[in-house]
């Protein structure tokens, strides 16, 4: 039923789509056999011209079947909930935002914006983060019809995106012309890319592997084009990239 | 009274015969079936408009009609259906006709204001359609128009999109209020509201939500054609305007237009279950009380659609558990329509086909629902095709199924005729299996990465696509045999008699088609709008 899982969240969420899927075919099955069973069970044989029993209400009854969905939905509540705090949704962003001062300094959106300003944060993994090392910043612009993400640390622009396993990336986004959305089914996270406003996704990569990035937000005609890679390397081969494509060790 | 009795404006000043449905009648009955008509007329344009999506998504790549044109066509295809079909026709078609029989008036509260509201839609509808040939480019930005692609894609098409839906919003509300009215001030003497049947608190639910919604979605887009013609900056960000701002106000009006659909939809099958099987409505203060929590509930949940726009966690919630609980309300409903079922005598005619294939969709729409609403896993599916198959599920399985199934019970009503059931039947089986191998496979699409609103796609997805074109060109099969129907029934269709189904609801209780005045003499006080096996009298 889904795509391949890919990040730290994947595992959380087909969790929760399990529990979900198995509510929700055991609600529709029961309505739908009893539905079908009253359709045969009380069909109006021919020749028949009397009504069916004068039954106007039963208030137990009622009771029964307002708590039923009342407790099905507190329970899925309740665990969605769990789900997100374990996605990381509750951390606030100033929180994380703090983790890494150093390394958010190199980020050229100004450091005012991202204080008050930041938009979305699920995803940070909080508590299913995979120790190993520092949170890696990557900046995305996105605009018609493009993602382009630029590795502060490293002075490098690319055009598909590249991360290790097992660390923290936060991906710092900012639309340049209208909203974007960026989409990786495999770590089951989006956020849209907003102009004007940045927002910040965070994930944690845990198997290697190339998977689509897509656009999940009309934003023009070739919006159905606007697709990129995500290259997921094990920690070494992800060092070896970073060295091959790090502009001043190669000119040097 | 007086402003009940159509005979004062209407007289011999209104063209009679079939003119008077070109006429600005201000017979509620005639209103009434202006709106379906007009409705239906919408809806083969909305459908064609499904056929060219449907058709550019046979293959992967983009090869049916250009990138711009596509978009412009699920921008109509979006518009079309919702304001011009499925509003119009749910609300406006059976509100009119039934609305003042439900409550034994003679006609609505506003006559006037009622075929101005009808006359809005139209030229709405005609500006909308012809913004495609003559202002060079119809909208492309999608039904939500979001800033700032709706700023940057071809103004012309933009602001005529604007214009259309103001009209269209105009229109609602003047409805809206006329029912408000209709019910609360001109029921019958001895008719208490607790008497009236379900479809009117269904309508007063959903006046409800018109009146307090819509003028949002006017002046937000208001706002917006200031940005587009007269460069203001409400929502343009290189101005300092905010773009999520206006997803806050659309979607204020957008979510509770979920419930202005399905609500009266609602109301129409709690008045056709009980009538073909022959048993009271179950639980009818309970479904009450659903509805009016279900308009309440319903104001407040409207971030849902904004899980990813990037807001703040509380707001995720918040709006997470706020739509949770509509399952519950909507859930006492759906086990009360079981249960009026059980122990009755169902007779599985068309209208009764249509209106249990409604429970089935809906309540698979409604789990899917459900799921929506949890933040984490809306994350995941958010803007992909598994919202899209939701939503169809939603007011395609849900609201037009009732739609159908209320033609083939209140066409007798309107014309004094029954519609063929053999027709009837292949029409519910066709739109059945075409709407589920449609729609169904669209959830997988979604969950696996198929993004909407794309005329160009993953080849994975090739074969699920296919299978849900051939879903789509059976929906559109289906609709011959309505047709085929309606002209076959036209000519020698079965004399219904007043009252075919043995009904005892007020709108039967008069001749098949009614008078212009709506009653032979003073309308019946019905008391009892359910209370079949109660009155041996009254079996045929």
């Amino acid at each position: 039923m889904l795509p391949l899982g890919a990040s730290s969240n994947a595992s959380t969420y087909d969790a929760l789509f399990k529990v979900l899927f198995s509510i929700g075919t055991v609600l529709f099955l029961g309505i739908v056999i009893l539905l079908v069973y009253s359709l045969f069970r009380f069909r109006r044989r021919s020749g028949d011209t009397g009504d069916g029993l004068a039954i106007e209400g039963n208030l137990p009854l009622e009771i029964v079947w307002t708590a039923i969905p009342a407790i099905v939905v507190l329970f899925v509540g309740l665990y969605s909930y769990d789900i997100y705090e374990r996605m990381g949704g509750m951390a606030t962003l100033n929180d994380h935002m703090t983790m890494d001062h150093a390394a958010m300094q190199q980020v050229s959106i100004k450091e005012g914006d991202l204080a008050g300003r930041v938009w979305g944060g699920i995803g940070v993994a909080g508590m299913d983060a995979v120790p190993g090392g520092p949170v890696l910043p990557i900046e995305v612009t996105a605009m018609q019809f493009a993602f382009i993400f630029h590795y502060p640390g490293a002075d490098i622009t690319s055009g598909e995106l590249h991360v290790p396993t097992g660390q923290q990336v936060e991906l710092r986004m900012e639309a340049r012309d209208v909203i974007h959305a960026f989409w990786v089914p495999q770590f089951r996270l989006k956020q849209d890319v907003i102009p004007g406003q940045p927002t910040v996704l965070s994930f944690t990569a845990t198997r290697a592997g190339t998977y689509p990035i897509i656009c999940a937000e009309l934003c023009g005609p070739y919006h159905g084009g606007m697709r990129s890679n995500v290259v997921v390397h094990e920690p070494e081969a992800y060092a070896n990239w970073l060295q091959q494509n790090t502009p001043n060790r190669t000119t040097a | 009274m007086t402003l009940a009795n159509p005979s004062d404006f209407n007289g011999n000043l209104q063209p009679q015969g079939w003119l008077r449905y070109f006429s600005f009648s201000l017979d509620h009955k005639v209103i009434g079936l202006q709106y379906l008509v007009c409705g239906f007329i919408f809806y083969l344009i909305g459908g064609a408009l499904a056929g060219v999506i449907r058709t550019e998504l046979v293959s992967p790549i983009s090869d049916f009609v250009s990138r711009e044109t596509y978009n412009e066509v699920l921008t109509l295809h979006g518009t079309v259906m919702i304001f011009l079909w499925i509003v119009p026709v749910v609300n406006g078609a059976f509100g009119n006709y039934l609305i003042p029989f439900y409550v034994g008036a003679r006609d609505m509260a506003f006559p006037r204001l009622n075929a101005v509201a009808f006359w809005l839609i139209p030229p709405a509808g005609i500006l909308l359609i012809s913004s495609y040939f003559i202002a060079g480019a119809a909208a492309q930005s999608g039904w939500t128009a979001y800033p700032p692609l709706s700023l940057t894609t071809p103004a012309a098409g933009q602001v005529v999109w604007i214009l259309s839906v103001l009209l269209l919003g105009g229109s609602s509300i003047f409805g809206g209020i006329n029912f408000i009215a209709t019910i609360l001030k001109l029921r019958r003497p001895g008719l208490k509201l607790m008497m009236l049947p379900m479809y009117c608190w269904a309508m007063l639910g959903t006046s409800i939500l018109v009146v307090l919604s819509t003028p949002v979605l006017a002046g937000t887009l208001i706002l917006l054609s200031f940005d587009i013609i007269a460069h203001t900056g409400f929502f343009n960000p290189t101005m300092g305007g905010n773009v999520v701002v206006y997803q806050h106000l659309f979607w204020f009006y957008s979510h509770p237009a979920v419930y202005i659909m399905v609500l009266p939809a609602f109301g129409l099958v709690s008045e056709i279950l009980p009538i073909h099987a022959r048993k009271p409505l179950f639980g009818y203060t309970t479904m009450v009380y659903s509805i009016m929590a279900i308009v309440f509930l319903g104001l407040i949940v409207w971030a849902h659609h904004m899980f990813t726009s990037g807001t703040p966690p509380w707001m995720r919630l918040f709006f997470t558990i706020a739509t949770s609980f509509i399952a519950v309300p909507t859930g006492i409903k759906f086990f009360n329509w079981l249960a009026t079922l059980w122990g009755g005598k169902i007779a599985l005619n068309s209208a009764m086909l249509f209106s249990c294939a409604f429970i089935v969709n809906f309540v698979f729409g409604g789990i899917t629902g459900v799921a929506l609403a949890q933040v984490p896993f809306d994350i995941h599916v958010h803007d992909t095709y598994f919202v899209v198959g939701h939503f169809h599920y939603i007011v395609y399985g849900g609201t037009v199924f009732v739609i159908f199934g209320s033609l083939y019970h209140w066409y007798p009503k309107f014309t004094g005729r029954l519609l063929n059931e053999d027709l009837g039947r292949l029409h519910f089986l066709l739109t059945f299996i075409g709407f589920n191998l449609c729609f169904a496979p669209q959830h997988w699409l979604g969950l696996n990465g198929m993004p909407r609103r794309v005329a160009e796609y993953d080849p994975a997805f090739t074969t699920l696509n296919q299978v849900s074109s051939v879903g789509a060109l059976l929906m559109a099969i289906s609709t011959l045999p309505l047709l085929i129907n309606i002209v076959v029934t036209a000519i020698n269709g079965k004399e219904a008699g007043d009252n075919p189904w043995n009904a005892l609801t007020p709108e039967w209780l008069t001749s098949s088609p009614p008078p212009v005045e709506n009653w032979h003499g003073d309308a019946p006080l019905v008391t009892e709008p359910y209370g079949y096996g109660q009155h041996p009298e009254l079996k045929a």
